[in-house]
Parts: C-alpha cells; structure tokens; sequence
C-alpha cells in the first residue's frame, strides 16, 4: 500500500535541477545583500525573535512615548538649550496618558 | 452530510456571516489574533491584537430544521489582557491574545484559557437570568428603605430577568515565562495544562497559580550556542502523559510525563530528512513549523511550515505519510517574501471533525481545504465581494507563471497584507471560522 499520499508535489522534485527556483531565489537575496550571514537560520534570527518587542530606554521613556501615541501637546522645555538625554522633557502628572481605555468594544461587536 | 464533520464528497460552502468593520483602515487592536470553537461548537471564541475577547454563540432556535442554517450572534465580550511595562527588561508587554483554549464544559458556566506574551488567565463565563427581588430592606434600586415605614414582611424571590453574561477572571497564572508564550494547550484529565515559549514548556494546574513545573528547557547554558526554538506545543488528546512541541528547524518532538519530571529528552524525534541538493538560505526558514495539531483520533499530527502541511502518523518518525502543497507558486517569491517579513508568517492549520479534511490559510485572503481521502484540493476565499447570504464559494486558481487564464489570479497580483493565518472548524459540523486581518467570516456547508 501506498503510505505516502503525496501530491502537488514540490517544482524542485520534477524540474531539471538547474531551474531551481528556490536556488534563483537565493542568487537574488546574495546579490542585494552580500553581507548576509552565513548561519542564516541561526543565533541572528533566533535572537531578534527572542528580542521580540518595544524596548525602551526606562518606564520614564515608555510613558512618554505612550503620550506621544495620543497626539497630546507636550509644552516645549523652557530655555533655548535643549540637551536631549532621553525624550522631549520631563513629564509632570499632567501629561501622562490616561491608563487605556478598556471600554472600547472590539468591532466584531454588532 | 450534516453532522458527519466531512469535508469530501463535493462539499460546497456558502457565506454565511462576516463579523467586524468593511472599512479598509485596519486599527491595529482590531485585529484578530486567534479563533477556537469550544468542544461543542456552540461558542466561537476570538482574540485580537488589543486584548479584547468575543465570543459568539450558535443560534440553536432551528438547529431542529437541517434546512436551515444556525447563526453565530455576539454572547460575550471582555477585556482579557491589558498592556504591561516590564521594568526589568524596559520591554512592552503586548496585550494581544496569542491563544485561546477551551476547557470542556463540566457544569453550567463555561471556560476558557486566554494569553499573551507573557500571562495566562482561566475566564468564566457564566448566565444569569433571574434576579432576586422583595428585599425587605432596600427598594429595587439599591436604596434602603426606611424601617420606620415598614408594616409587613416579604419573602423575597427570584423573577426572571434579560439574560446577562457574565465574564470573570478565576486565576492569573503569571511570571513563569522569561520568553514569549506561544502555545497553551488543556490536558485530557482537565486538570493540567501547558503553556509553551520560545525555550521553556512550563505545565500547570488549574487551580493552582503560584507554582508551575517546568518540563521542557532548551536553552542552552551559552545563548551563542542557540540554534533553534519552540514554536508550538500540545498536548495528546487522550493520553495525558504525552505532549508534542514543534521547532524553528522543522522537527517535533514527542515526550511522555512519565519517563522523567524534566522532558529534554523525547521519546520519539519526528524529522523528515531533508535533500542536500535543495538546501539553500531559505531552508531553514521555511521548515520552521507555525503550528502542530493532533487528530481527533490521536493517531496522527499535522505540522504546517511556511510552504506546506504535513501529516505524520505518531508511530512513523522518519517520515510524514502525506504532504500537501498549500501555495507552491511562493516558493519563486522568496526573495522578496523574505525582503517584506511574509516569509516569518506563522500559518495555523485545523482538523475537521472527522479528521478526512484540514484546512490552512494563505494570501490575499485565500484559504485551503485539503481533502485526505478524496486526495482533491481546493482555494477559496473570503471577501467581501463574495458576502451575499448563502452564496456559494467559487474556486480560486493561482497562476505561477505563463499565460495566465481566465479567473486566474497571477502571483504578483496577490496581496501579501492580506493573510488568513488564524481558521477554526466546528467539531462536529461542516461550519468553518476564517479570520481575515480584521474580519471574521463564518462559512457553512451547502443544504439544498
């Protein structure tokens, strides 16, 4: 009995080797990026998606960067210095966003 | 066919219902994140990228009449998760819904598993439908009545009252996951459940919260030396000693709970031997494995890659006993799919009941059912331009390359923004949830 229900069966197993499109492919990426590591699926790739997320410089620059997101009008630090460390300025009470709001309904709602 | 769960013998399938906004301006907590149907089918649970959990409840009104078709209306809605700033890390903590598992319904109320990156919540969701009303000291809003006026005695009883439901919280199971969680998955004996990151499978009890073993760590003791992830995990269906995780390599390894306390070591490897000749930079990339699910019977497992499904028989390791081709014309794209993030895409695939027929999803809004026993395929859509009430699905065709026929749809005219990565099938009825990057579309099987 046949176990191997197979079908649609992959271009590269039928083709004449030398049309690989998959090797094509690879001819393009190396072309365009001739940098690109040599361990392709390896530590680079694992550690970005390790990495996954929004890293900010500390809770301060998360805040702001929260405000930032709702479009609120920080006023503008005083002096005509502005040595930027981290952000815009410091944020009083004020500026800081509201907790989101979880009363919006998600759309699939009616 | 109705209650058989098969997909073969010619079904059709019509439109039944679309859930969500027809505007194209597509906010990102709109979108719909994850889909499961509970063990019934009567609930369809989804997820989204703010948090938020819907659930929708099978209309059974005429559930008695085969001819006509059951509706899923809104029953429960709530914020599951909210977004968190971790301190240590300085990293945001998404909100978004990663996965939703039900529990099998053991008494009136229902449950459901719902995580994100990092936290897992056990919801109830319960029906209230009679009130109390008589008290003797306080009126029916609240307020206190004034003693002094009060001459007679009442026993108070409970009337009817509009159905409410109800969603609360019963347990946080936080802070055991360094990495981010992608699988959770409820154990046969309802009384455990695992929940799985990038390196470490953790296993719980659902009554308990402030402690989780950890069965499966594969992080190496020097982090240069990582060479692959979890990417999936889940547990048998009926042998609750056994659980599957799924790699960013392509293999998946089976364990047994009882062989140690610490599973690092599997009882089965699954790994399908790759030709030398076809390796390239992409290889690894696209065996990575998005999703794994047991068959309804547990004698099989479904992998899907970036490219493919895979059907493996749990007692052949070497080999998956079928493959199916899910959209082969990418395989000349992958430069570019590779340039766009697409190739990182991370399909789910899903049984139907009777496990003749899986279906996955892919781009521009197309979907695949692949039939295992008639050995026949087919490419359907959701959209909205094919929305009328009960309008049968027509067939899609992809065209690779060469002359293009017509109803084709070239390669390059595929909208890679548009992919269905989440599907759900009814456990019992030929009745399908396709989730669009914002919308949710209910298909149904064709009754004449």
């Amino acid at each position: 009995p046949n176990c191997s229900g197979e079908w649609s069966r992959p271009a590269t197993e039928t083709q004449d080797p030398n049309s690989n499109p998959v090797k094509t492919e690879e001819a393009k990426l190396k072309a365009k990026y001739p940098n690109l590591g040599q361990k392709p699926g390896g530590s680079d790739f694992l550690m970005k998606r390790l990495q996954k997320g929004q890293k900010y410089f500390d809770s301060g620059d998360y805040n702001m960067a929260k405000a930032k997101m709702k479009n609120k009008q920080l006023p503008a630090a005083t002096g005509p210095e502005k040595s930027i460390v981290t952000g815009d300025h410091i944020p009083t009470p004020q500026d800081l966003p509201q907790r989101k709001s979880s009363l919006v309904t998600s759309k699939l709602v009616g | 066919m109705a209650g058989a769960g098969g997909g073969g013998n010619d079904v059709q399938w019509c439109f039944s219902q679309v859930k969500g906004a027809i505007d194209d301006d597509v906010a990102e907590a709109d979108i719909i994140s994850t889909v499961e149907f509970n063990h019934s089918g009567e609930l369809l649970a989804t997820g989204d990228k703010g948090g938020r959990v819907v659930i929708f409840q099978q209309d059974t009104e005429n559930k008695s009449q085969p001819q006509c078709r059951s509706e899923y209306n809104v029953y429960s809605t709530f914020q599951s998760h909210e977004p968190e700033f971790d301190y240590l890390k300085s990293l945001e903590i998404e909100e978004k819904i990663n996965k939703i598992r039900w529990l099998p319904q053991k008494n009136a109320a229902q449950f459901l598993l719902s995580t994100n990156d990092k936290t897992i919540k056990l919801w109830k969701i319960s029906e209230r439908d009679k009130r109390p009303e008589g008290y003797n000291l306080k009126e029916e809003d609240g307020r206190c009545r004034d003693s002094t006026t009060i001459t007679t005695l009442r026993v108070p009883v409970f009337r009817p009252m509009d159905l409410m439901v109800e969603a609360s919280p019963r347990r946080v199971f936080a802070n055991a996951h360094t990495y981010h969680i992608n699988s959770i998955s409820v154990n046969s004996d309802n009384e455990t459940y695992l929940s799985a990151d990038d390196l470490r499978i953790n296993l719980w009890h659902l009554e308990i919260t402030d402690r989780s073993f950890n069965i499966v760590d594969i992080k190496p003791a020097n982090m240069e030396e990582l060479t692959e992830v979890i990417t999936a995990a889940e547990f048998h269906p009926h042998q609750c000693n056994t659980f599957v995780y799924s790699s960013s390599k392509g293999t998946i390894r089976m364990c047994d709970m009882r062989a140690s306390a610490l599973c690092d070591k599997h009882s089965k490897l699954f790994e399908e031997p790759e030709d030398p000749s076809n390796r390239s930079f992409f290889s690894e990339i696209i065996s990575s494995i998005s999703d794994v699910k047991f068959s309804h019977s547990g004698r099989y497992m479904m992998t899907r890659d970036y490219l493919s499904v895979k059907i493996w028989d749990l007692n052949m390791e070497n080999r998956p006993v079928e493959t199916y081709q899910v959209h082969e014309y990418l395989r000349s794209k992958l430069c570019s799919l590779y340039e766009n993030d697409c190739i990182f895409d991370k399909f789910e695939c899903c049984w139907n009941g009777n496990d003749s027929v899986v279906m996955t999803g892919s781009y521009n809004n197309f979907f695949r059912m692949l039939d295992r026993t008639q050995r026949r395929d087919v490419t359907l859509e959701a959209s909205r331009e094919s929305s009328k009430p009960r309008q049968v699905l027509k067939p899609r065709r992809v065209c690779a390359g060469g002359k293009r026929k017509k109803d084709e749809i070239s390669v390059d005219s595929l909208d890679f923004n548009k992919k269905i990565l989440h599907t759900a099938w009814h456990p019992q009825e030929n009745i399908i949830a396709v989730a669009t990057t914002n919308n949710l579309y209910i298909f149904q099987e064709k009754v004449n």
